[in-house]
């Protein structure tokens, strides 16, 4: 199962580093991970997507939480919570596409950030759900790049 | 002693700090980095610097320093080579729990990431073997990540902390300030146990048949022992142990069982196999201990005491988490259990006639020489009151069969990440913390060569250690596995053309030496060298070279794949 976990680390260099680094160690699987600065400059906040079964998950946390540099740890996944990922992606432009594109960037509620005589960056904010099948619907028309954030999370506010 | 206030360089700041946190020795070798250090120690009169001759020895007996006596070790290399040849302590340390800060020099801080001169990034090499570590950025900050890496190594569950200080750090002035208390937001260990879960436990305790204590280095660890031996003898609980919980109980009460596991007693193995309730303090299921985990204590109801969140359900599955310190552990449960059990004698009946079964023993004969002798003789003449360090493989598991434990701190010896090499340097390290009880050293003549050069090192400081050879000729518990499960294929683990004359070696080296090759030689050479105290005595015992340790769970087997002696027997020698 999909597991979303926030954690507050001291900002640090080198946190990002040991988050990472005891994933691998003990064999946990990282989807993705992204981190930023908080309202207060001595703390991050990371976001990390994971996948495992509950045991697994349940040693996920406890060992961020071994981290001497992690302030504070949360498993989202249960709780509610808004999570929100970024993708920047740039597409072939063809005339006869051209409106096409354009319907389709509205649907998703994209931005055009960029256009070129043949080719146009688009980005687009959603879940990661969201995100996937916006990458579906946009594959036939030719993707030449793209980026994506990777999810940003935080409880909902009461 | 410097005031507070008064502006100091990093260096003299280094040694204040030190001074602050109570430390004696420092096991450490000099290089460039580190030499406005080594410029400020030459004045220093109150810290004792011993040189060793390898920074792994450092390591080793900074760690054999801090087992014996559970204060913090104190290592001190330069950087580059000095900080890479730590990693195998560090790690060593980190796997079996032990307080030791290391410190490492760096090269300057404007030279860092310029592939300078004896640079390694070591902050990035042991950040998945340390507990914590740190880079000293500002002289300013220097006092109190010295403050901070103390804190961290002995408190909560007890580990390795690094700090790595650039040459310029070191040089630099400012004004020195003593942090009286520390706080670090990311570090709060759990002390006390939850009194719910050890309610519940006490309860299921109580209506117990058949409980066993299964009980870790934590309990060494936490000074637990007279807490243990208080609830486990008023509540008439036996007791077995891990490799690192010898000695948490006296191995000659009747209640002890000694080791469980790979090999452990036959007893242990069947108490777990049938207990009915499980209570495991400060040990961690590791897999020398459970062998199978499916079929582990399948019957019981498990009791898990861990001062460390990651240790609780990570191999096996628990009933009953309690996180807390095994001190409070053990004198809570004690308070908290009712004045009436069940009947116990029935279970330790039961346990005795496994004991009467399959007891620990070996055929002795006049001739030959065997290990089991050497460990039980050495037991006997020392009264189990030795400190007693080993390397690792088969003369390891021979002593904590053979050896009878009867203090806490007394088995010093690598089990979690089974370093061939520690012994030597652990057991010089341990001798300079306990002056009142003989320290001795098993180790094989294999492990003996991976450290051998700190031979110097307790020759040069006329360590009085008892170094105990046990000498087959062969990389004794590889081949003993190469005979059971790989086709009796012994590929590179006799040493008989290649091994030097130990006896010559150590003379070289400036021990006394004895040789022994007979019982009887044996027990006059251990008596003799229990009697030499003006400096190492070094004895090669030539043992039988194909003899094995049993009993033996198959790695990954049940206790019904038990083995309990050869099953083709074959000479030894």
């Amino acid at each position: 199962m999909k597991h979303i976990i926030s954690v507050l680390v001291e900002n640090k260099f080198g946190t990002l580093n040991r988050v990472a680094n005891m994933f691998s160690a003990r064999g946990f699987n990282l989807a993705s991970i992204s981190i930023g600065e908080t309202e207060d400059p001595e703390f991050s906040r990371m976001t990390i997507v994971t996948h495992g079964e509950d045991q697994i998950i349940s040693q996920v946390v406890k060992q961020l939480n071994r981290l001497v540099d992690t302030v504070k740890v949360t498993d989202l996944t249960r709780q509610p919570h808004v999570e929100r990922e970024l993708l920047l992606m740039t597409l072939k432009l063809s005339k006869t596409q051209q409106h096409e594109i354009f319907e389709l960037i509205n649907v998703f509620k994209g931005k055009v950030v960029d256009i070129k005589q043949k080719s146009i960056t688009i980005e687009v904010i959603g879940s990661p759900d969201k995100i996937n099948t916006t990458i579906d619907i946009f594959k036939p028309y030719g993707i030449k790049e793209l980026s994506r954030s990777g999810a940003v999370a935080i409880h909902r506010g009461e | 002693m410097h005031s507070s206030g008064q502006t100091l360089n990093g260096s003299e700041i280094f040694f204040e700090c030190l001074r602050r946190e109570n430390v004696e020795y420092i096991f450490g070798y000099p290089g460039g980095s580190l030499l406005k250090v080594y410029e400020t120690l030459y004045d220093v009169k109150d810290i004792q610097h011993i040189l060793v001759r390898h920074e792994q020895g450092a390591t080793h007996m900074a760690e054999g320093y801090a087992r014996a006596t559970g204060k913090t070790g104190v290592v001190l290399v330069t950087s580059g080579p000095g900080a890479t040849n730590t990693v195998t302590g560090i790690a060593n340390a980190y796997m079996d729990s032990t307080p030791l800060v290391v410190f490492t020099g760096q090269v300057p801080s404007t030279l860092i990431g310029n592939d300078a001169f004896q640079e390694a990034d070591i902050i990035g090499i042991t950040r998945s073997i340390t507990k914590h570590n740190f880079l000293v950025k500002d002289v300013k900050e220097l006092a109190i990540t010295i403050r901070k890496a103390f804190f961290l190594a002995n408190n909560g569950r007890p580990g390795p902390v690094l700090i790595d200080m650039p040459k310029d750090i070191l040089n630099a002035s400012c004004a020195f300030n003593w942090p009286e208390t520390v706080e670090i937001r990311g570090f709060k260990p759990t002390i006390k146990c939850h009194i719910n879960q050890v309610e519940k436990a006490a309860h299921k305790i109580a209506k117990a048949k058949r409980p066993l204590l299964y009980i870790g280095g934590g309990v060494i660890s936490a000074n637990a022992s007279e807490e243990l031996k208080a609830f486990a003898i008023k509540k008439n609980i036996p007791i077995t142990m891990t490799l690192q919980g010898l000695g948490a109980f006296p191995g000659n009460h009747p209640l002890s069982m000694g080791m469980l596991g790979m090999h452990g007693t036959y007893w242990a193995n069947q108490a777990v196999n049938t207990c009915d309730v499980l209570i495991a303090v400060g040990a961690r299921f590791d897999d020398r201990v459970t062998g199978k985990i499916e079929t582990f204590a399948p019957q019981a109801y498990k009791i898990h005491n861990d001062i460390d969140p990651t240790n609780v359900d990570k191999n096996v599955k628990v009933d009953l988490p309690i996180v807390g310190d095994a001190k409070h552990f053990l004198a809570a449960i004690l308070e908290e259990m009712p004045e009436k059990l069940e009947n116990l004698e029935p279970w330790l009946a039961e346990i005795q006639t496994w004991r009467e079964k399959c007891p620990l023993t070996y055929t002795a004969d006049d001739k030959d020489l065997r290990t089991e002798f050497v460990i039980d003789e050495v037991s006997k003449q020392t009264a189990g009151n030795a400190v007693v360090v080993t390397d690792v493989g088969q003369h390891q598991m021979w002593t904590s069969q053979y050896y009878i434990f009867n203090n806490p701190r007394s088995i010093i010896t690598s089990g979690g990440l089974g370093t061939m090499g520690f012994g030597l340097p652990a057991a010089i390290g341990a001798a300079f913390g306990i002056k009142d009880r003989p320290v001795i050293l098993f180790c094989g003549d294999g492990g003996i060569m991976m450290n051998i050069q700190e031979l110097v090192t307790a020759v040069h400081y006329k360590t009085p250690i008892k170094i105990f050879l046990i000498n087959n000729s062969y990389l004794g518990m590889v081949r003993q596995w190469q005979e059971l499960f790989h086709k009796e294929k012994y590929s590179f683990t006799d040493l008989s053309d290649s091994n030097p004359d130990f006896v010559k070696v150590a003379e070289a080296f400036g021990c006394k030496t004895f040789m022994a090759d007979n019982p009887d030689t044996a027990r006059d050479a251990i008596k003799k060298a229990l009697a030499y105290n003006e400096g190492p005595v070094f004895v090669d015992f030539r043992v039988v070279k194909k003899d094995m340790v049993f009993p033996m769970v198959p790695a990954g087997g049940s206790i019904s794949d038990m083995l309990l002696a050869r099953l083709n027997p074959k000479t030894m020698v």
